[in-house]
């Protein structure tokens, strides 16, 4: 997808941010309505830290006002490159899955912003994308640290001896 | 990229509503509501100019969620509910939601005739093969050798095809999409909405919990290898030969749609009452 200026891929950058917000948010109201609030309150943080970075955008764009969106189905995959896919919850699941979430999500921001500096961009653009790699590297590194002061699931979490709902 | 647009601007946050959704962590249904927000955010309408109609089933929960005009009606009855609706107020955008139990059994008789009435609506069914708020027995679009403890052996009955009854039926826009891809959920309801007379988006939404091994439909689904066709006859022949996994816009006919002469002046309930008089 080309990126002709600076406004455009920030204003695609921003639209990512937001979209990976958005599902956290809704991650987190699935689980709490699903009493698994353990793993509702980690997703909202994994939302407020993401909400963080779209705020920062429109403060480093001097946007006062949402910048006009790309229009939703442009991506070149179905959704946006740091938004988690919609099947990808457990009602048992624990903190360490949704850390395994996150993660898979900011390597392929990762993998979205290098591209982007790979492509035959307008130096500005390529600058910010480089930019935007970087941060994205490091909040791959902080994921994995998190993930270390997480207890990793026994095997069998997923077992329900009583499950909600079981078929007639 | 367009200039920043209005602060005013509804966006698809703006069309949900405080009451949160019940449905089983990682429904496909989650992102019909999300793809139905993000379409009425694109079409750049307002809640009170949107109705949502519904029948019964998870997916029938859906007018609860949005901020527009809600119906949840009867079993199975999602449709004519609309269509009156439609006809006396013909300036609302109305949606219909429904699932393939609701939609395709218990109201496949009103899908039929909605079809051939062509008013101008947006029948949204999200397709899980299997009734999942009643625990998982087999649907009309549940494979014949799917086994449950209420069908051991599988239901050994050909499945529903409801695009090619769609079209048989009269059908105006004729649409498949993927719950895993809600942005484009979004673009085909947004088409849909925008195309005059019936319009049925169909949705492949997994249910994660009573057929968990949908979540391999996101390998399976790819876009429609072709463009849409206002051909009847091409359609037929794509349709009939379509495995279930084509997302994209399948049909556009042009057929006009059903207009109501609706007189200028509405009757009292007393002189409608001596028009039944016998």
């Amino acid at each position: 997808m080309p990126v002709p200026t600076l406004e455009d891929f920030m204003s695609r950058a921003y639209a990512m941010e937001l979209e990976a917000t958005e599902r956290y948010a809704q991650f987190a109201e699935q689980l709490d309505t699903h009493n698994n609030r353990e793993v509702a309150q980690m997703f909202r943080k994994l939302a407020q830290i993401e909400a963080l970075h779209a705020r920062r955008i429109l403060e480093e764009m001097g946007w006062s006002s949402l910048p006009a969106m790309p229009p939703a189905f442009a991506w070149d995959g179905e959704e946006g490159p740091e938004t988690a896919p919609f099947d990808a919850l457990h009602y048992l699941m624990q903190p360490y899955h949704a850390l395994e979430i996150a993660l898979r999500c900011e390597l392929q921001a990762v993998k979205y912003f290098d591209g982007v500096a790979a492509a035959d961009v307008p130096q500005r653009v390529r600058a910010a994308a480089k930019e935007m790699a970087e941060e994205e590297r490091e909040h791959v590194a902080l994921i994995k640290d998190w993930m270390k002061k997480v207890p990793q699931p026994a095997a069998g979490w997923d077992e329900d001896p009583d499950p909600p709902r079981m078929s007639e | 990229m367009n200039a920043p647009i209005a602060a005013t601007m509804l966006q698809a946050k703006d069309f949900k509503s405080d009451y949160k959704p019940v449905w089983c962590p990682g429904c496909g249904d989650y992102s019909v509501l999300t793809g139905i927000t993000k379409a009425l955010a694109m079409l750049e309408l307002r809640p009170e100019n949107v109705a949502v109609v519904s029948g019964i089933g998870c997916s029938s929960r859906i007018p609860a969620y949005t901020t527009c005009y809600g119906f949840h009606g009867v079993h199975g009855r999602s449709l004519p509910a609309a269509t009156g609706l439609k006809v006396a107020r013909p300036d609302l955008t109305v949606l219909v939601a429904s699932g393939d139990g609701d939609g395709y059994s218990i109201g496949g008789n009103h899908f039929l005739h909605a079809c051939r009435r062509n008013v101008d609506l947006t029948y949204i069914v999200m397709d899980n093969h299997v009734y999942g708020m009643t625990k998982g027995q087999p649907s009309p679009t549940t494979e014949p050798d799917w086994k449950s403890k209420l069908a051991p052996g599988g239901t050994g009955l050909r499945e529903f095809h409801p695009l090619v009854i769609a079209l048989a039926s009269g059908a105006n826009f004729i649409a498949r999409g993927f719950s895993g891809d809600p942005n484009g959920v979004a673009a085909l309801i947004a088409e849909a909405v925008r195309h005059p007379g019936f319009s049925f988006v169909e949705i492949l939404s997994p249910c994660v919990t009573f057929r968990p091994e949908q979540r391999e439909w996101k390998q399976a689904v790819r876009p429609a290898p072709v463009e849409p066709t206002d051909d009847p006859a091409r359609a037929a022949r794509r349709l009939m030969t379509d495995d279930g996994f084509n997302i994209g816009v399948l049909y556009k006919g042009s057929r006009p749609p059903f207009n109501a002469a609706i007189p200028a002046e509405s009757k009292s309930v007393e002189e409608l009452e001596c028009q039944f008089r016998l």
